[in-house]
């Protein structure tokens, strides 16, 4: 059995000032990348909305310790609440990224209070059965969704006002990154906060968290809440960056290849999602093309050596490289 | 609720199946109160510290606290109502390091731990009373350094830090000194002999030198049920007391007063 190294060493302290305005700089690099490399909007944008969804998920499964197959099931409701309700009339991007939000987070409480008072694999096959029924609720419900082939006619006005989404992509570009910026602040905080502590105590030893008098199920609720909005609101920025809703948001397969690019990029440390994500996208954008069957095989042979070894992913493999060139040097 | 409180156990009963592990047992243990728990190994000291504080529930009688039935009540809230303990077995986040298996703790007991928007290191006055615990119970040196790379020992004294920081009323020490050297246990007494006087401390420990030094009153548990209880110098004068421990030099009783 490998076992999972722990995550880098989050002392409480704060950073310095410095240290916060250099980690703005990456954002800077990307949004200006549209001036270097025209074209790949679409692309990015794509990444970005991954890695936001990925986001999501390592406040589960990196801090919070729950591990889930459905995460799709949350990013689909987001998805779908915003297609439905631009069919109907409802265009205004933000206000439907909020409706989204909600809906998932609705979602999350009702499964995650029936689901989060079990852990370990009834969890992990309780959370795939949840995405299960979305699915096939989704799928019934033709009048509603468009069944298999999808939510047609999905358009949005601009975003606030001013920026219209064009075929170019460049708009839908900003206005996921933005999104994701925020949501990467937000989990930045909330993962130092005394409840993202509180988590990590969860993840680490749940009976010790209760025999400190941690609601721990309330707590975990919580956490879940959380993360599906952030997943809905994904999900959301899918549909109105793509305009299209398909069933696939929903699918098992989607929630299987969220957790195999957190894995990929290592989880619980915030910035796994980033690595993870466009190197999860590129090697199937490279394998895919070519032979869509050896693609899976790839996949697989990806996600054993992974498991294998470099239990702590891509970011993982570079802290251990740091430690041993910093033991080297001293 | 007061700073202080008074618990007790009125026929308790727990069997695991059909063996029975806790009979009978009614116990008070007072505020202030220095009592130790002793008994053979296997005579349910531990599950009784289960019973106690939530962790297991009897087959019939109940717990109260200051009066009031506790035995329904889940462990997560007797513990937010005053009732501490230390884990036989050691029980740490061991991935966290000293100061933020304290701050979890201490998060948690000063009401803090969930909320979202403020960073842990801003909340100045609870990572104070993190430091603050930490060098009280001598672990100011490995501060930073993640429980599971400390030694045995020194791991046993977190566990009480943690212990003292949800700022109990009753503190349950199951075997805080296991582990510890023998020449080092009075470390339990030093950090005991700083606790507020109205708190009540059960000790339970095979160090009979340790319990003989922090005991004014010692229960002894045979088999799930109450043999005896009494001052140090009773205890240790009792014959059927010394017929228990007979034989067994590593737990031999100190020679009768």
């Amino acid at each position: 059995m490998t076992t999972i190294p722990a995550p880098p060493v989050a002392v409480i302290a704060a950073p310095s000032g410095l240290a916060r305005l250099l980690q703005l700089v990456p954002w800077f690099v990307v949004a200006g990348l549209p001036l270097v490399l025209p074209g790949y909007e679409p692309l990015a944008m794509q990444v970005f909305v991954m890695i936001l969804f990925a986001l999501s998920l390592d406040l589960l499964v990196g801090y919070a310790g729950i591990v889930t197959l459905g995460h799709a099931g949350l990013f689909g409701m987001g998805a779908y609440t915003a297609g439905i309700l631009s069919v109907h009339g409802v265009t205004d991007p933000i206000v439907t990224a909020l409706a989204a939000m909600v809906v998932a987070a609705l979602t999350g409480l009702v499964f995650g209070a029936a689901m989060l008072r079990t852990k370990g694999l009834t969890l992990l096959m309780l959370t795939m059965a949840a995405a299960f029924l979305l699915y096939e609720i989704a799928n019934k419900a033709t009048g509603l969704t468009g069944g298999e082939d999808g939510l047609q006619g999905v358009s949005f006005t601009p975003v606030l006002g001013l920026f219209a989404f064009d075929f170019r992509g460049k708009t839908a570009f900003f206005y996921s990154l933005v999104a994701l910026f925020l949501v990467f602040t937000f989990v930045r905080i909330l993962i130092n906060s005394p409840f993202g502590w509180s988590l990590r105590g969860i993840r680490e030893n749940d009976a010790r968290m209760v025999a400190i008098g941690c609601p721990i199920l309330q707590r975990r609720v919580v956490a879940y809440v959380i993360s599906a909005a952030l997943a809905g609101l994904a999900g959301a920025l899918q549909a109105q960056t793509t305009q299209f809703v398909a069933l696939h948001s929903l699918s098992f397969e989607l929630s299987g290849n969220i957790l195999i690019m957190l894995i990929l990029g290592g989880s619980g440390r915030l910035y796994g999602a980033f690595v993870g994500v466009p190197a999860f996208m590129f090697a199937q954008d490279l394998l895919a093309k070519q032979d869509p069957a050896n693609w899976f095989l790839g996949q697989g042979i990806i996600l054993i050596a992974m498991v294998m070894l470099a239990p702590g992913g891509m970011l993982g493999i570079a802290e251990r490289a740091m430690a041993a060139i910093k033991r080297r040097l001293s | 609720m007061t700073g202080t409180a008074t618990l007790e156990t009125q026929s308790l009963n727990m069997s695991f199946g059909s063996v029975p592990i806790i009979n009978d047992v009614t116990f008070t243990l007072r505020p202030g109160e220095r009592r130790a728990l002793i008994g053979p190994n296997g005579a349910g000291k531990t599950t009784f510290v289960n019973l106690l504080t939530g962790r297991l529930h009897p087959s019939s009688g109940s717990v109260l606290l200051n009066g009031h039935d506790i035995t329904e009540v889940g462990e997560a809230r007797r513990i937010r109502m005053g009732i501490g303990r230390t884990f036989q077995i050691t029980s740490l986040f061991p991935k966290l390091t000293v100061r933020e298996n304290v701050f979890l703790a201490v998060a948690e007991c000063e009401g803090i731990a969930s909320r979202l928007f403020r960073s842990a290191f801003h909340h100045g006055a609870q990572v104070a009373r993190v430091d603050e615990l930490v060098h009280r119970v001598g672990l100011g040196d490995v501060a930073n350094t993640q429980a599971q790379f400390l030694p045995y020992g020194r791991q046993r004294l977190l566990e009480i830090a943690i212990a003292l920081a949800l700022r109990p009323k009753i503190l349950l020490l199951d075997e805080p000194a296991a582990g510890i050297p023998t020449a080092e246990s009075h470390v339990i007494l030093d950090i005991i002999a700083t606790l507020p006087k109205e708190i009540a401390v059960l000790l339970i420990d095979h160090d009979m030198d340790l319990v003989f030094r922090f005991a004014q009153q010692i229960s002894v548990l045979v088999q799930g049920s109450i043999l005896v209880e009494g001052a140090p110098r009773d205890i240790a004068a009792d014959p059927r007391v010394r017929e228990v421990y007979l034989g067994d030099s590593k737990h031999g009783l100190p020679a009768a007063a």
